[in-house]
């Protein structure tokens, strides 16, 4: 054990802790609109509209997060059109493209937690609202979002772990995460386990911070 | 489409090896997955609270941990532990671990983590009954856990292990950057030298796509079978 080596790390990994951050809390901002938009066409009675959202969250779960990386960062920048418009200011940084794949994963995901949130809402609890005078509208703003956001909480939090985890796959694209910095320090100094303790010992207190986050929000939410 | 011609003028034949490698090491991880699930679901369930400490701890850091981080751990502390091993026996040369083996390993232990969950979830939920009445039927321990409990836990577990299969094929991808050839691996290298990125990242979208489309069919079947009488 090389204690020397653990101790002078940690203030490097720290630092790069705080972009694995901003990489998740983008993502999931960005993810949850992307997941409330795709949950809200999937309930559509339309069938091509809801085909279609179906057909994103198939492709978006049903491959992995690197690949849909890769095609964004390193695909998309080999369309020439591309290249010739505001988009390519995006594109062509790394941060974004990550941002873009990690946004639209999470959004895949959250997408089927609200549906089946929205799904399991009695109905008896939507007629009582119409049977008050209620437009639909309210009813929606008022009464099935906020039952929906508190029936997928768990199973959000849970997605919200998953994200921070897929974060660490910006290191391939070149970003300096905490994951591209552990790696970076592995591969010049040969020590995997101690760099591995102490990048991961911050990876678990931070899923142990969002884990107690969502206790503390489900509690606090809860119907009884 | 010539990209994809088999023979030495397209990728497709590489393409064809890749996916193979990329189902052996899915599969050959689910089953490391299962063999440590076989050690820890028990340890989980246990009453005693040091093993139940050791198993939860695995379980705890292994899902709380980035996959590319375990891997990159086994790519570089591998060959140094199998090293260490060796020369304690007298053994100095290098050693040089095979990338299948450290991959699936590494993918393997991630699994097994997940599996042990399902197993545990399943396990405690089947019905108290059950256990007394296989004691009372007088079965001896094995009979009492092949003949009654395994069967109604795979019944119970199926659903969420078809989940950790879905896992364990994507987290294969991760591989890619040990220099194993799977379906990432190979698209990278034929992106690279066709300098057609787009279309090759994404036919391995569409390989990922058709591997879990394929094997959610054959698990949809399994569960069928598992499902009789219910």
């Amino acid at each position: 054990m090389d204690l020397e080596l653990m101790i002078n790390s940690l203030p490097k990994l720290l630092s790069a802790a705080v972009i694995t951050l901003k990489l998740l809390s983008v993502s999931l901002i960005i993810g949850l609109f992307i997941g409330l938009f795709f949950a809200i066409l999937r309930l559509n009675k339309n069938i091509f509209i809801n085909r279609f959202a179906y057909g994103y969250s198939y492709v978006f779960r049903g491959t992995p997060l690197l690949v849909q990386i890769f095609i964004i960062y390193f695909g998309l920048g080999q369309i020439e059109y591309l290249r010739s418009t505001v988009l390519w200011v995006i594109l062509k940084e790394p941060y974004w493209c990550a941002i873009i794949a990690f946004a639209l994963n999470t959004g895949a995901y959250t997408s089927e937690i609200l549906r089946s949130a929205f799904q399991t809402i009695k109905p008896g609890i939507i007629e009582a609202g119409k049977s008050l005078g209620i437009s639909n509208k309210v009813i929606f703003y008022k009464i099935q979002i906020p039952i929906a956001i508190r029936q997928s909480l768990p199973a959000y939090g849970n997605e919200i772990i998953l994200m921070m985890k897929g974060t660490s796959l910006a290191s391939t694209v070149t970003i300096m995460d905490l994951t591209g910095v552990a790696k970076y320090i592995i591969s010049t100094t040969f020590k995997p386990i101690e760099v591995f303790i102490v990048a991961g010992g911050i990876y678990l207190f931070m899923t142990f911070i969002i884990h107690n986050v969502i206790k503390f929000l489900e509690k606090k939410y809860s119907f009884n | 489409m010539e990209l994809l011609a088999f023979g030495d003028t397209g990728w497709g034949d590489e393409l064809f090896y890749a996916t193979l490698m990329t189902i052996a090491v899915s599969i050959t991880a689910m089953f490391i997955g299962f063999l440590f699930a076989l050690i820890f679901t028990p340890l989980k369930l246990s009453k005693n609270k040091f093993l139940n400490f050791i198993a939860n701890s695995y379980t705890t850091i292994i899902r709380g941990v980035p996959e590319l981080l375990v891997i990159y751990l086994f790519f570089f502390g591998g060959t140094g532990a199998v090293m260490f091993v060796a020369s304690i026996f007298g053994y100095n040369e290098y050693i040089e671990i095979n990338a299948f083996i450290t991959g699936a390993f590494a993918i393997g232990i991630i699994s097994g983590a997940y599996s042990t969950e399902v197993f545990r979830g399943a396990i405690q939920s089947i019905d108290k009954g059950q256990f007394e009445a296989a004691n009372v039927l007088g079965l001896n321990k094995f009979g009492k856990f092949f003949k009654i409990i395994l069967p109604q836990t795979l019944r119970l577990a199926i659903p969420n292990l078809s989940n950790v299969w879905q896992i364990t094929l994507k987290d294969t991808s991760l591989i890619s950057v040990t220099g194993l050839v799977e379906i990432m691996r190979q698209s990278y290298i034929a992106a690279g030298s066709t300098r057609d990125p787009l279309f090759f990242y994404s036919f391995a979208a569409v390989l990922y796509l058709l591997l879990t489309f394929v094997s959610m069919k054959l698990i949809n079947r399994l569960e069928v079978k598992y499902s009789r009488g219910y």
